[in-house]
């Protein structure tokens, strides 16, 4: 039933004409991205060169890039989540999910690997390019690794707490900025908190990102956006049901 | 707090409730679904007063009512799309609100506004219908192929939703409530929208599921339910206030044959 739901959610995003163009623009950004990183290597690459231990290209290139991708997704995943489940609500099609076997887990766990399908096939390109150059050089496969399964966790949380405040409203436009509000909001709070201990540090999945852009797997890492994503979608879950009790 | 959740969840069930037995031998008297002493109040508001219905397989029934009667409310609750407060539901036997996955499996709805993805195709959205009830996939093409004969979609089942007509989207919306051949199919205003022509075929087709399985429809028009309805309950302000077969009240009051005036004649001191 989760893979029914999912299914329906990529169909309904890939009938609709935008969609085929935000992949396209975003492909033509992550190239342009790319692109940049890769000249200004090649700039400094003499002077590297002359290091003992020189930065490699995917520490150079691949690890900035990946950092882009991330702050790009802050901003992009609003613009998906509003729909999820608010549009349900606005053309009144939450009925025919209420009205058969379904439970909110499934409705909720539907719609987010639905979505999340779809942005990983949004984001695919991005690894494709940076691997186009093994053609020329040797890449750091831990650290490419490490980048890709941190982008994925990261992915998932932003999906999930808009996931959560597109279950809140009616109206996908509020559900967008409700979203992008509590994102950017998490995210400035971690830049703008000086302190090295400042609680606000842990609570940013953008700061959580970092060690695995660094290529470091920290479980703890892990573990908050395990837990972030799983809290967000249980509160989805709750929002869901309390459908079928405050109508 | 703990024993009122669990009355709304339906875990604590009066006693005197009579057990419905799912294998009854006779299948035209086979009660599909029943519903007892159904209350629903949105904050102060009681919408829903204490209502009972019982429906037996092969039966119509017309739910009437003024706008605001509690009808759409009341529907929403036999469908699982709304807990009551209090009171019990039984679909084929099996208790909606403790086992509402495989109560469900055997309802098809259709609210007042049918629930359209309108950016799919006529063919595909009901193919997930279908799938999303738990048919399988290997059954799902034929029953699709059934339901859009069945409500005359055959023209437009490749088109987009979206660029339908009204009455076309009306129709696909009773074709995804017709398409698992339910045992209970609820319809809230089935003919709003259409012409009078597909009207005709659209009591037809009603009529004709009412053959197999058992039917409730919400109207305001009253024609519907002298045409379609085998039996009629009469809603007003939560209550259920008539109830009886659509001849009783073709005859309410010793004037056979004029309905609209026997419904007036009913409603009225009610109000």
């Amino acid at each position: 039933m989760i893979r029914l739901l999912a299914l329906r959610e990529l169909r309904s995003l890939f009938a609709l004409p935008s969609t085929w163009f935000i992949l396209a623009g975003l492909q033509f950004v992550f190239a342009w991205f790319f692109l940049a990183r890769l000249e200004a290597f090649l700039q400094v690459q003499p002077q590297l060169a002359q290091l003992a231990n020189a930065p490699g290209v995917t520490v150079t290139v691949a690890a900035p890039m990946f950092n882009t991708v991330a702050l790009l997704l802050m901003m992009l995943v609003p613009m998906f989540t509003m729909r999820l489940i608010a549009e349900e609500r606005r053309n009144q099609t939450l009925p025919l999910l209420l009205s058969s076997p379904l439970s909110s887990r499934h409705i909720v766990l539907g719609k987010f690997f639905g979505l999340l399908a779809f942005l990983i096939l949004l984001t695919c390109g991005v690894p494709l390019m940076l691997y186009t150059l093994v053609l020329g050089t040797a890449l750091d496969h831990g650290l490419m690794l490490a980048n890709l399964l941190g982008l994925l966790l990261l992915t998932a949380s932003y999906v999930a707490v808009g996931l959560y405040i597109s279950a809140l409203t009616a109206q996908p436009v509020i559900a967008a900025i409700g979203a992008l509000a509590v994102l950017a909001g998490l995210w400035l709070a971690d830049i703008g908190a000086t302190a090295e201990d400042s609680p606000w540090h842990a609570l940013s999945p953008l700061n959580h990102f970092q060690s695995f852009n660094n290529g470091l797997l920290d479980s703890g890492d892990a573990a908050f956006f395990v837990l972030f994503s799983a809290a967000f979608l249980l509160l989805a879950m709750r929002r869901v049901h309390n459908n079928r009790i405050y109508g | 707090m703990i024993l009122m959740r669990a009355h709304i969840l339906g875990y604590i069930q009066p006693n005197s409730q009579p057990r419905l037995s799912p294998t009854l031998s006779d299948a035209t008297s086979e009660t599909t679904l029943s519903a007892r002493n159904l209350t629903r109040r949105f904050g102060n508001r009681q919408i829903v007063h204490d209502i009972s219905l019982e429906l037996k397989r092969g039966e119509v029934l017309g739910l009437l009512g003024h706008n605001g009667a509690g009808k759409s409310t009341t529907m929403q609750m036999l469908t699982g799309c709304l807990l009551p407060d209090s009171g019990t539901i039984q679909i084929c036997g099996i208790d909606l609100l403790r086992r509402p996955l495989l109560a469900k499996a055997h309802i098809g709805y259709l609210p007042e506004t049918p629930p359209l993805y309108r950016e799919l195709s006529g063919d595909s959205y009901l193919t997930f219908a279908a799938r999303l009830r738990g048919m399988k996939a290997a059954d799902v093409p034929g029953a699709v192929t059934q339901a859009t004969q069945r409500c005359g979609l055959e023209a437009v089942r490749k088109k987009t939703i979206a660029t339908l007509s009204k009455g076309y989207q009306q129709r696909v919306g009773i074709a995804q409530a017709v398409v698992h051949s339910p045992d209970v199919i609820v319809l809230d205003e089935p003919t709003v929208g259409l012409d009078p022509a597909q009207i005709r075929d659209i009591r037809h087709l009603i009529r004709e599921l009412g053959n197999k399985s058992s039917v409730i429809l919400s109207t305001h028009l009253l024609g519907e339910v002298e045409s379609v309805c085998d039996s009629v309950q009469i809603m007003q302000q939560g209550k259920l206030i008539y109830g009886d077969t659509t001849s009783a009240l073709m005859s309410y009051g010793g004037e056979p044959g004029k309905l609209e005036e026997n419904f007036i004649r009913i409603t009225e001191p009610h109000v």
